[in-house]
């Protein structure tokens, strides 16, 4: 669709196994130019792991990644710090330095990595943080404001460089409705405005309609569906439809109750048990 | 805390050997005795203990936080090097401090010694100091401050290195900071044998 020269992101039959379980199984996507996609899934479907993986600070167990045209799993650290100057990333926590003032995180990208003047840091802190609604905060430490507003923080200090991709992992969970919109509305602006490239992974299906203009859905470690808002609302795909409705009913598997079945079923002791009988078999 | 500490050790210190010297009729060498074993071997020891008591399970404490709550990783995402931004400051600090604190504790003990020496036994001020000053060298000193520049590298490295190494939230962090606390002291008494042999044996 929108494909104005090479693809941002390159993902190719990207592999994550831990141990014998398989978190990302064969994952294989790209992300151009001004999109915003948001990648949505069930708790523990490999959706930050992904994530993980795109920023470069987990290897996979096979396949490749392109940021920018550059592969950076066979990157060493230093080439990578490269490329990441060229993006931002707000992690679920906001993940502030809590030694440093609000305002201190916000600037530190800009300290570390420009020329700039302390004054002229301090008018872009002032303008980031009002960017996300947290004007005249600079002053306050990460432990005496809340999650909501940390995870702000996180993000005006992710746009700190003004970067040309955005990751964010569940940029709204946890705000209140009025501050989600003004999220996404600033996630909408800046993509549209600087041609900025989002990747969001989201639960939250009200904002993730507002603002992606792809969406990509994991399951099990493996993309279940992908498309424009439009066609994942009306997939046929019934676990898209499940998730989509959080309806409780469907064809998504829950963990839990998959678990005590199970354990119905199998009536022979626990692994742990039996290896400790055997065990003592061994003895004379 | 480290100059109560060194004083106590000095004044420890000086009774002893005051009850063994006397048996011998030589409590005029209980400075020499005191000196030498605050600069040579206790001060060095004891200050290591309490810095790796107070600041190196501190400091594994903290970047272990730091860890479990992602904030080493958003420091590598920002392309921001956390062994330079968190681990080159501490170690320098500690490469200063630690040193520096020995000198000050052995002043302290030595401190204490004179307190024993004055009052307890037949000296004066002035004898003590004499006494002091003349069984040692200025290689007792040094010697003792190669030692605890060793010992502060040891001690931040295992301190920043368990910190950075903390996997599995709070418990982590409490599993990591004890073993940086014991595997420091361990590694510190060894190296201080290790240390004392090799100036021993070199003359």
């Amino acid at each position: 669709m929108n494909a104005d020269g090479e693809p941002i992101i390159e993902v190719t039959d990207l592999v994550r196994e831990f141990g014998d379980r398989v978190v990302l199984d064969d994952i294989s996507f790209s992300v151009h130019r001004r999109e915003t996609v948001v990648v949505m899934g069930g708790s523990g479907c490999g959706k930050s792991t992904l994530l993980r993986h795109l920023i470069g600070s987990m290897k996979p167990t096979s396949g490749s990644i392109k940021l920018f045209g550059e592969e950076i799993t066979t990157m060493a650290e230093r080439e990578i710090e490269r490329v990441r100057l060229r993006f931002g990333m707000l992690f679920q926590s906001g993940a502030l330095l809590a030694s440093l003032t609000v305002g201190e995180n916000v600037a530190l990208p800009l300290a570390q990595h420009t020329k700039k003047l302390p004054d002229e840091i301090e008018q872009i802190v002032k303008q980031k943080l009002e960017m996300v609604g947290l004007t005249d905060f600079e002053d306050l430490r990460p432990d005496e404001i809340s999650g909501g507003m940390k995870k702000r923080v996180g993000l005006a200090r992710a746009l700190a460089l003004d970067p040309e991709l955005l990751f964010s992992d569940e940029p709204t969970s946890g705000l209140d409705p009025i501050m989600t919109a003004v999220v996404d509305e600033l996630t909408l602006k800046l993509a549209c405005r600087r041609g900025m490239t989002a990747v969001v992974v989201s639960h939250d299906m009200t904002s993730a309609f507002r603002i992606a203009t792809r969406m990509i859905m994991l399951g099990h470690g493996s993309i279940v569906a992908q498309g424009t808002p439009d066609e994942i609302r009306n997939s046929p795909n019934p676990e898209v439809q499940q998730f989509i409705h959080g309806r409780a009913d469907g064809p998504i598997p829950l963990n839990l109750s998959q678990e005590q079945h199970k354990d119905h079923q199998v009536v022979r002791p626990r692994p742990f048990l039996s290896a400790r009988f055997r065990f003592h078999h061994k003895r004379p | 805390m480290v100059a109560l500490t060194a004083f106590s050790i000095g004044v420890t210190l000086a009774m002893q050997a005051a009850h063994s010297l006397q048996s011998l009729g030589a409590e005029m060498y209980v400075p020499d005795l005191v000196m030498l074993t605050l600069l040579r071997e206790l001060g060095p020891v004891l200050i290591a203990v309490i810095v790796i008591g107070r600041s190196g399970s501190a400091v594994a404490a903290e970047l272990g936080t730091m860890k479990v709550s992602e904030e080493i990783e958003a420091l590598e995402v920002m392309a921001i090097n956390p062994v330079h931004y968190l681990v080159v400051p501490r170690f320098l600090a500690m490469l200063v401090m630690l040193p520096a604190l020995t000198i000050f504790g052995n002043y302290i003990g030595i401190m204490g010694g004179w307190a024993v020496c004055r009052f307890a036994l037949d000296f004066n001020t002035a004898g003590y100091v004499l006494r002091a000053l003349e069984s040692a060298d200025t290689w007792d000193l040094y010697s003792g401050m190669i030692k605890s520049a060793v010992f502060a590298w040891i001690v931040i490295t295992i301190a920043c290195n368990a910190g950075l190494n903390v996997e599995g939230g709070a418990e982590g962090v409490g599993e990591a900071t004890t073993a940086s606390v014991v595997q420091a002291l361990l590694a510190m008494l060894v190296t201080n044998a290790i240390l004392t042999s090799i100036f021993f044996f070199s003359g």
